[in-house]
């Protein structure tokens, strides 16, 4: 690497791994208030992001104003995806609520190419584009907004878990759903609320992110950075999903950034090495940097 | 006040546990349900509180009334709604939470003053006032036991059903937790049904008591009565006539186990 660019190299990941962190949020909230690994999360993002399009292209709406809109009808969706899909896998072998994410994202991605056509669209400019210049360091405006944007939800969704009645229900649900349910909380209602909120998340990285590459059906692969991520940073933890999505941004830009002859480019280091890193962390840490420890007094 | 009538409980549509088990639990009373392992005890307050649906248990036979109105087709939350809180056997907390926490989250399905609550849950156990930010999962077995009273206590039930408070826990602390369970029964009004296995502690501080085997109710009557049962005393009781030990070498084993029903 020249070393010149090392800050810009850092700059740029730790932004990017920013909107990571806010995907890996959108696991985290679901994982644990109802201990299922969401592998739909990515085609929810993609969903949201290709909802804000259709009402700003097709309606001819404000862009703010169609992502508002499409924030409030990806939670609706959030909340049918769980009464339809998830409610029902209630107490099933957790292989079978597994499948059924898959099954949800099969049926999100075609959905979302009946609804809205395959093609690869543009959303108008949330923000200004033009560079931000610190130092040698040039970045991305609409990058740098999208950053702090993921980091002003992380501040709102750790004060919700912390201070809110509803945050304590849902940290109490996720400890144990007969206990919930024992105290009089409805634990199929905390559900709903957990697929809403981590929906809405997942439309918010799906804007921020085709406000930078464009909406498309691929957007939904970004979401496979985001399982590293929540893996190391613990799958409970909200720090650890922003800890572990900061890293993956970090890793992937560092690796990406050294310099290589064209055969090893080839590979795509950036993108394997954090995986590798993941491989790492959880041979001595299983439970993720911040995730739970199981409780056991002798 | 709470009025099972004649329940059958079947599990997984094969397995059936309860068979016609009538109770009453009146206004103000503590009640006392005792039995072996596996006689069924716990299935009845389950069938009371609605969580024998997360188990695959259903009530097939029979009618829960409380306060005139049916209880059995309704789930957990609309039973807790109406007053009735269980405490779940083996001191179950929200264990990554802390002390305080675990206490709020009794309330959550009501909206009441949380501070006086809070207040009110200190003021029966003291220790949980120092212990309040601890997280709850590392506390004795005592102060957890404490920690689940507690939590019941917060949502200001009319009738408590509490499954074994003392398992696992030594005699002093046995002791007690029984004492507060008798203040909570005079001061709040709140009327208890109480499984336990030490019958003796357990008759002390009722003014009911039945006898479960294997399913059924075998023998009722008002504590006083039960405590100088012959059966009782022996059984549960562990003492003779003359109140002395019982060597069971003594005893043919087939009184040992002597079934109720005979």
């Amino acid at each position: 690497m020249n070393w010149d660019l090392f800050p810009q190299f850092l700059a740029t990941g730790l932004l990017t791994g920013g909107i990571y962190s806010l995907i890996a949020l959108g696991l985290v909230l679901i994982y644990k208030s109802s201990r299922v690994f969401n592998f739909a999360q990515g085609h929810l993002l993609m969903v949201g992001a290709f909802t804000t399009w259709w009402f700003s292209e097709n309606l001819g709406w404000n862009v703010w104003l169609a992502f508002a809109v499409a924030i409030g009808v990806s939670a609706l969706i959030g909340l049918l995806v769980e009464r339809v899909a998830l409610r029902p896998l209630i107490g099933q072998p957790i292989l079978a609520t597994v499948m059924m994410t898959l099954a949800l994202a099969q049926t999100l991605q075609g959905a979302a190419i009946i609804v809205f056509g395959a093609y690869q669209r543009s959303l108008p400019a949330l923000f200004p584009i033009q560079p931000l210049v610190l130092g040698d360091v040039r970045l991305k405006l609409n990058l740098a907004l999208a950053f702090a944007l993921a980091m002003l939800g992380f501040v709102v969704f750790v004060f919700f878990f912390r201070f809110t009645r509803a945050g304590l229900a849902m940290r109490a649900a996720a400890e144990d759903h007969q206990l919930a349910q024992s105290v009089g909380l409805s634990v199929p209602r905390i559900f709903g609320m957990a697929w809403a909120i981590a929906s809405v998340v997942a439309t918010m990285c799906g804007v921020l992110l085709a406000n930078i590459s464009g909406v498309e059906l691929n957007l939904s692969i970004i979401a496979l950075k985001a399982f590293p991520a929540v893996l190391f940073g613990g799958l409970e933890s909200v720090p650890g999903a922003i800890v572990g999505g900061l890293t993956v941004g970090v890793i992937e830009s560092l690796v990406g950034g050294l310099p290589q002859d064209p055969a090893l480019r080839a590979l795509h280091l950036g993108d394997i090495a954090p995986y590798i890193f993941m491989l790492i962390v959880l041979w001595f840490r299983p439970d993720g940097l911040f995730g739970l420890k199981r409780i056991e007094r002798i | 006040m709470l009025k099972l009538n004649n329940i059958e409980v079947v599990y997984s549509d094969v397995i059936l546990v309860l068979r016609g088990v009538s109770l009453e639990v009146g206004d103000g009373q503590i009640v006392a349900l005792l039995g072996a392992n596996g006689a069924g005890k716990t299935t009845a307050l389950k069938a009371i509180s609605g969580l024998l649906r997360t188990e695959l248990g259903q009530v097939t036979r029979g009618s829960i009334e409380f306060d005139g109105a049916r209880l059995d087709r309704l789930g957990p939350e609309a039973v807790v709604r109406r007053g009735i809180v269980q405490v779940l056997e083996g001191r179950r907390l929200f264990a990554h939470l802390t002390v305080e926490e675990n206490l709020v989250v009794g309330a959550l399905a009501r909206n009441g003053n949380l501070r006086a609550d809070l207040d009110m849950v200190y003021q029966y156990f003291p220790r949980l006032r120092d212990l309040r930010g601890r997280v709850s999962g590392y506390l004795s077995g005592g102060e957890q036991q404490m920690v689940v009273i507690g939590r019941a206590l917060m949502a200001h039930p009319k009738l408590m059903l509490l499954d074994e408070p003392s398992l696992g826990l030594a005699p002093l602390l046995v002791a007690e937790i029984f004492h507060v369970i008798r203040q909570i029964n005079q001061r709040e009004k709140t009327a208890i049904l109480l499984v336990e296995q030490i019958a003796q502690a357990a008759l002390a501080i009722a003014d009911h008591g039945y006898v479960m085997e294997t399913g059924r109710i075998v023998l009722e009557g008002p504590a006083q009565k039960l405590r100088d049962n012959e059966d009782i005393k022996e059984f549960y009781l562990g003492l003779t006539q003359l109140g002395e030990r019982k060597s069971y070498r003594e005893v043919k084993h087939y009184k040992r186990r002597k079934r109720w029903l005979g």
